[in-house]
């Protein structure tokens, strides 16, 4: 690891926008705490996103008590895998995914089978509030299993790509793809060692990757040459991501979308507190985007002209 | 956006008022701004003796009243005496009253007292003296004292330039014969005094004494003050010199007699002394004890909630090093506040000691906690059997040290078993989810900022501060409402972000 360090003005120069920044300038004065229960519990946001014809992987049930732990093999009868996270869990914590499922017996990605008393004993950790934030009592979410897209086969690991959009008053001014690797276990956090590949706002396609905030070029499991990556469907994912901002009126938003192979794009979660890493996979700072849609002062513009301004201003060939 | 001109307003008002507070008690109380800094300080003993002549007796006795010294103990040791210590508040003048009903033989009696330099040598009137009657020469001097006087003050402006030119006449090499007639017959202070008031400038005589280390049988030497513009200045006639020296000890100002026997003969009064250093903090609290002016400290407290707070007023200092690590710096810890209270936990056991203590009970609960969680325990059973489990691990090592002869593993106690609880429960998730060398690293990172919150908070200089300037908290008030501005990029961030340099 290379231990050099970037002058502050340097940084200041690529717009590269900093933790206490975030914190402060964004976060603390765009997103309101009363709206924060929209996005920090993930079966609000489900039932929010319902609400607004906005697509979301299916609610296969909610266990809300202890005894409710037992009828989680009845709930998932006939699905072919399923996934439990907790509502109000932070950082990709809490979420076990099974996408094997064999009678009564329940296989993980990589093959792993996860016993009933497991799954009794993380769903009742969930419950008692282990990985929400400050250990509140929560609920259990049961959730139909992505059948993810192909056209990432070969980007991504034993898991769900996801794509990231910060969306900022309501524009999408940076995207993100996730991909999990080997060393994240399949799950799609970055700081986990998922692979983050920079994508243009404007195209949809690959622009830079990292993994542990350093640059790579190809996938570390897959080998595929990463910046090659076009992702589908990139407008309705834009809409959709912008359509959000309405929804939960939070104006520093991250969201997280995956590509179904039946139902495509479907919101996964939103983030009001989304990383910064996005800056490194996109090779650039955030803050010039930011900076110019704050100068559009009081606009109306609806979703879809939002989303075309976007396209046509926060592209990386634009130079906006 | 809203204004953060009250904030800053805010914080400038908490800082001026902290510095200024610290400032305040330093100067105005005396505390000293280092620990561990000494004084000096003078021990008196003055030892009255005089002969019984079988009747009742009574011994006056004037008391050091002298700006340039604080009186910071004294005692009278006089076996079978009634004692009253007088005080007229209006010339200043303190008096010790001894009594017996029959006083036979040589009688001693023995005040002490502890005397601290303060450093104002300016003796101030408290109010404007009344004009000396006129003083009535004998026929013998009237001439030659007004020769002389009439003299010296046709060479004289004020009463001070008088007094000098006087003093001057009455130690020239080569004196007149005035002088020398008048001399002859009056003591010079005497003389001095006289000359001074038929001229109606007001002048007192006083007594002082001399102090230097180890001496013994000294006696008081007298002074003449004279009042000039609101200031009595001393003179010494005896050798014409003006002004006084830093280890005069003005004993008695009151111009009367030091020492009144009534029912006894042959008294006199010894002086001995002896010079020895002592803690500025200790004397500026007996200072302040005497004074009165221990009011907003907390010093006045008992002993039990004095050491309290030397560890609560800590807290301050470590949740400020976390701010800084975490702002500032970046660096992340498990649990926001864990690491200050481990490094409080620190300061009693010592680093060494703390850290092996630390680990060994967190690696002990990371086993045994492995073994709970195969048992599916709802949360809250499993976090309490963890509590327990951590007070056994404490109390096992606590014997197991006392019985191999260790008393550094008696301090062990001193760890909060909740936050331990909390620790060992959070380490052994993060372990599940991913992986020892997480846990090794956050483990490791939380442990280096309790040590550094531990290195900060066991400065002697830093607990001398936050105990004795109790202002210096508004100071850390306003860094941290200021940190918790700053908007700047955090240390960590700057490598993190190196690739987005643009290097050019």
């Amino acid at each position: 690891m290379r231990f050099e360090f970037a002058m502050p003005s340097s940084l200041h120069k690529s717009g590269v926008l900093g933790m206490n920044k975030r914190n402060i300038d964004y976060i603390g004065r765009y997103n309101p705490r009363k709206f924060y229960k929209r996005v920090d519990d993930k079966l609000t946001t489900k039932q929010l996103a319902i609400a607004n014809d906005i697509a979301v992987p299916a609610l296969i049930g909610v266990v809300r008590e202890q005894h409710e732990i037992e009828e989680i093999p009845a709930m998932v009868e006939g699905e072919s895998g399923f996934v439990i996270k907790p509502s109000k869990g932070s950082g990709g914590k809490g979420i076990l995914v099974i996408t094997k499922v064999e009678g009564n017996r329940y296989f993980k990605p990589n093959g792993q089978e996860v016993t009933h008393s497991e799954i009794y004993r993380h769903v009742s950790n969930i419950l008692s509030g282990l990985f929400s934030l400050g250990g509140a009592p929560d609920v259990g979410i049961v959730e139909g299993l992505i059948q993810f897209d192909p056209v990432f086969d070969g980007y991504s690991y034993e898991g769900v790509p996801d794509i990231r959009l910060i969306v900022y008053k309501g524009f999408p001014v940076m995207g993100m793809l996730r991909l999990s690797t080997a060393a994240s276990d399949g799950k799609a956090n970055l700081h986990q060692g998922a692979v983050g590949v920079g994508v243009d706002i404007g195209s949809g396609k690959g622009l830079h990757a990292v993994q542990f905030d350093t640059p790579v070029d190809l996938h570390p499991d897959t080998n595929k040459k990463l910046t090659d990556i076009q992702v589908p469907q990139w407008d309705f994912l834009l809409n959709t991501a912008s359509k959000a901002y309405e929804m939960c009126e939070m104006g520093y938003l991250g969201t997280d979308m995956v590509l179904d192979k039946v139902k495509g794009p479907l919101l996964l979660e939103l983030n009001a507190r989304p990383g910064l890493a996005i800056q490194i996979a996109n090779g650039r700072g955030i803050l010039p985007y930011l900076n110019h849609v704050d100068s559009l002062g009081n606009h109306n513009m609806t979703v879809s002209e939002r989303v075309e301004y976007a396209k046509k201003h926060f592209s990386h060939n634009a130079e906006s | 956006m809203h204004s953060k001109k009250p904030f800053y307003i805010l914080v400038a008002l908490l800082f001026i008022s902290g510095i200024a507070a610290s400032v305040f008690r330093g100067i105005e109380h005396n505390v000293p701004f280092l620990p561990g800094k000494q004084v000096q300080s003078w021990a008196v003993d003055a030892k009255v003796s005089f002969q019984g002549i079988g009747e009742p007796a009574e011994v006056s006795f004037s008391l050091p009243n002298d700006p340039a010294f604080e009186v910071l103990v004294e005692n009278a040791s006089s076996p079978g005496y009634g004692l009253t210590i007088s005080q007229d508040n209006q010339d200043q003048e303190r008096r010790a009253l001894w009594s017996v009903r029959s006083a036979t033989g040589m009688q001693n009696l023995y005040y002490k007292v502890t005397l601290i330099p303060t450093g104002t040598t300016q003796v101030i009137a408290k109010q404007e003296p009344v004009a000396p009657k006129d003083f009535i020469w004998p026929a013998t001097e009237k001439d030659a004292a007004e020769q002389v006087i009439s003299k010296v003050w046709a060479k004289s402006a004020t009463n001070l330039s008088f007094a000098q030119q006087l003093n001057k006449a009455l130690n020239a090499a080569e004196r007149t014969q005035n002088v020398e007639l008048l001399l002859s017959s009056n003591t010079p202070t005497k003389l001095f005094l006289h000359m001074l008031h038929s001229k109606g400038v007001p002048a007192q005589e006083v007594s002082g004494l001399y102090l230097e280390d180890q001496r013994r049988r000294q006696q008081l030497s007298s002074f003449v003050e004279v009042y000039n513009d609101g200031e009595w200045v001393l003179f010494d006639p005896s050798n014409g010199t003006q002004g006084r020296k830093d280890n005069l000890l003005l004993w008695d100002r009151s111009g009367k007699s030091t020492l009144d026997v009534t029912g006894g003969v042959n008294s006199q009064v010894n002086f001995s002394m002896l010079q020895d250093t002592r803690s500025a903090l200790a004397t500026s609290l007996d200072v302040m004890k005497n004074q009165g002016a221990l009011d907003f400290s907390l010093y006045q407290l008992p002993l039990e909630e004095q050491s309290l707070f030397k560890g609560i007023l800590l807290i301050p200092i470590g949740v400020l090093m976390v701010v800084f690590l975490r702002v500032i710096v970046g660096l992340k810890t498990s649990g926001t506040f864990m690491p200050v209270l481990i490094a409080l936990a620190f300061i009693q056991t010592t680093l060494l000691t703390g850290l092996i203590g630390f680990i060994l009970i967190v690696a002990c609960g990371l086993m045994i906690r492995s073994y709970l969680s195969q048992l599916n325990l709802l949360l809250i059973s499993r976090i309490s059997a963890v509590i327990i489990v951590v007070i056994g691990i404490i109390g096992i090592f606590t014997l197991l040290s006392y019985k191999f002869g260790l008393s550094e593993g008696l301090t062990i106690t001193f760890f909060p078993m909740i936050i331990l609880a909390w620790t060992i429960e959070r380490m052994s998730i993060l372990w599940e989810e991913e992986g020892p060398k997480e846990v090794l690293l956050q483990g490791g990172g939380s442990l280096f900022v309790a040590t550094l919150a531990y290195l900060a908070m066991s400065a002697t200089w830093v607990q001398h501060w936050v105990f004795n300037f109790l202002g210096i908290h508004l100071v850390i008030l306003a860094i941290v409402l200021l940190m918790g501005q700053y908007t700047g990029y955090r240390l960590l961030e700057l490598r993190r972000f190196k690739p987005l340099a643009g290097d050019k």
